[in-house]
């Protein structure tokens, strides 16, 4: 597997940043431009989510719901019984965290085209504190037969998503973080739903390490491996913004290449990527793998900055876990 | 749909008993069921499927059809029993099948493997969000002109679910004019009678204070239920609830009123009355030789 292009710029320090939300939101806004069954709806949070920019334009394909987030997911299924292609967003804690089960009932086992989009997950919302900050979402998701889960990267990336999420017949959770993510990817990295792709790979040496990230940290993630070869370490980093279904062809061949993986995600350590990675290896390819993810813990009021660092997802300790995983 | 001639009367009558017998029927088979609620919608749903729907069951998939959304799926024996007499299927796949391994008549319906259905339900409170959802994604299409009507029937019981409050705003507010909602108001649910796990009275008022057009009528009079759902189709402002007063177990006398056989199927609901060994026999026997009785409680 080869490296996709990435912004040259990236492993400079005044790398631009967008949220990627905005990302969502622009596409979406394209995905409704492009094919009319694409509906919105949201739960009180249409700016926040970056819905408006599709409200905008398609105010009669739009639907605000009010902060009622288990009927906005069966409102959903409905519209997509009727041939649409809905959207519905909140924050992630209230949809998918609040509406569980008709996520489950009314769209995955129904099987409708209905697309789940969680903003504001992960610790990394910051000061809004433990009650706001999603980290079980990917959890829940994942344990739903059918359902696809995309945790973009950066705007860029999560515009392809959204774009592709609308092509895709099924039921997809997009997982969406609110702070503005240093955009790695360029307009000509591919993206397609359940691929991997090669963010970073030492040249002139073998790999010893492998990084999985997903998400707001695959900037971190990307930094840290950076920092590990710097040091001498060989070290391959994947992008895994789609967690199911898993690409276990590219998850394999890395695991068949190096000593252990560390994999890097804002959520629990339970139940999330890097299980879905885990259950994948012990029956493929037993492997040593650190999981960089919160530890059996609820999050708590801070700056992102600090939140990182405190849960160990900052570049520093995404180094020292690897290094520590390959002792 | 016309006002009801009496010979339409009789005929409805008839066929909501052959219902309720295919109910009890299919029960009997299972082994495990619900009893109550089923037979108290019997009348209901043999006048939508024989007389208010417009479907056509040799093609599920008309796009100019009504939907039928039932939300409070554990009534699925008189769904099944009502689509199998009306042809979706064979009345023996009914008898034989319910709740068997490998059935396309799951315990609570499925709609993906059963043609017909428009939504798969069973967990409460779901269904009117999305009788509400098709509603809207049929005014994107078809304007506020549109004639496919959206029929969403409840439970009393399934309205403690919140959801349902969130879903009843937001018809209100939207004045989803081709919405129909019956509320199945047989007063009980698992634990006992509605009023006392769960007070919903004032029912009427409540439905209006969320914006709806809100009639009551007695579920055991066709007359009643037709002449209804064509003042909810004539009513344009506002989306429609029609609270049906039923009796649970209706038609089987030694069941009526009891909250016991909400979840029990035949063989296995109160014996005080009828053994549990008899029970299934003595329904048949009931529903076989008291027909017309329906009827002449409304006389």
């Amino acid at each position: 597997m080869n490296t996709v292009p990435l912004d040259p710029k990236i492993f400079q320090s005044d790398v631009p940043g967008a949220p990627i939300r905005k990302g969502f939101g622009e596409g979406l806004l394209e995905a409704g431009e492009k094919d009319h069954r694409v509906v919105a709806l949201c739960a009180d949070l249409t700016e926040s989510t970056m819905m408006h920019l599709f409200r905008d334009k398609f105010p009669e394909r739009f639907v605000e719901m009010g902060i009622g987030e288990q009927s906005m997911a069966a409102v959903a299924s409905g519209l997509a019984a009727m041939g649409k292609i809905p959207f519905f967003s909140s924050y992630a804690m209230f949809s998918p965290g609040r509406n569980w089960e008709q996520i489950r009932t009314t769209i995955c086992y129904n099987h409708v085209n209905a697309k789940v989009v969680g903003s504001h997950a992960g610790i990394s919302v910051g000061p809004d504190g433990g009650t706001h900050q999603a980290i079980e979402d990917i959890a829940i998701m994942r344990v739903i037969p059918r359902m696809t889960i995309i945790a973009p990267c950066d705007s860029i990336e999560a515009k392809k998503a959204t774009l592709a999420a609308a092509q895709y017949d099924g039921p997809v959770y997009i997982r969406l973080a609110r702070e503005a993510t240093p955009v790695m990817t360029v307009p000509e990295t591919p993206f397609s739903i359940g691929k991997a792709q090669m963010f970073f790979a030492s040249e002139g040496k073998l790999a010893q390490i492998g990084i999985i990230a997903t998400g707001s940290v695959v900037y971190n993630a990307l930094m840290a491996a950076k920092r590990l070869d710097e040091k001498g370490i060989g070290v391959k980093m994947l992008n895994l913004a789609t967690v199911k279904p898993l690409d276990q062809e590219a998850v394999l061949a890395l695991a068949n290449e190096v000593e252990a993986i560390v994999t890097v995600e804002e959520h629990q350590r339970r139940g999330g990527m890097g299980s879905e990675v885990a259950e994948f290896l012990a029956r493929a390819y037993p492997t040593k793998q650190a999981f960089i993810g919160v530890d059996d813990a609820f999050g708590q009021s801070g700056t992102p900055d600090e939140l990182l660092k405190h849960y160990h997802m900052d570049i520093d300790s995404i180094v020292v876990s690897a290094e520590n995983a390959l002792r | 749909m016309e006002h009801l001639y009496d010979t339409q009367i009789k005929d409805l009558e008839l066929k909501a008993n052959e219902i309720r017998e295919t109910i009890i029927e299919m029960l009997i088979e299972a082994g495990s069921g619900h009893t109550a609620g089923p037979l108290g919608m019997a009348d209901i749903f043999t006048a939508l499927y024989f007389h208010i729907l417009r479907h056509d069951p040799r093609n599920p998939d008309w796009p100019d059809r009504d939907r039928l959304i039932l939300s409070n799926g554990h009534i699925a024996p008189v769904l099944y029993a009502a689509m199998a007499h009306s042809g979706y299927f064979s009345i023996d796949e009914a008898r034989k099948t319910l709740r068997k391994f490998g059935s396309r008549l799951q315990g609570h319906p499925h709609r993906e493997w059963l043609p017909g259905l428009e939504t798969s339900s069973g967990p409460l409170g779901s269904g009117l969000s999305q009788a509400i959802g098709m509603a809207l994604g049929d005014r994107m299409e078809r304007g506020r002109h549109s004639n496919r009507f959206f029929y969403c029937l409840l439970g009393d019981g399934e309205l403690d679910c919140g959801q349902v409050w969130e879903a009843a705003m937001l018809a209100g507010r939207e004045k989803i004019h081709n919405l129909i909602g019956f509320i199945d108001r047989n007063n009980i649910q698992i634990d006992g009678f509605t009023e006392d796990i769960m007070p919903l009275e004032p029912l009427k008022e409540k439905w209006e204070a969320f914006g709806w057009h809100v009639q009551e009528i007695d579920g055991h009079n066709f007359e009643e239920i037709v002449d209804a759902v064509n003042e909810a189709k004539a009513y344009f402002a506002k989306p429609s609830m029609i609270i049906a007063h039923t009796i649970p177990g209706k038609g089987v006398e030694f069941a009526e009123r009891r909250f016991e056989w909400h979840g029990n199927p035949p063989g296995k609901g109160p014996a005080d009355v009828v053994a549990k060994e008899a029970q299934g026999e003595e329904m048949l026997r009931e529903l076989r030789t008291l027909r017309g009785r329906i009827k002449s409680e409304h006389e």
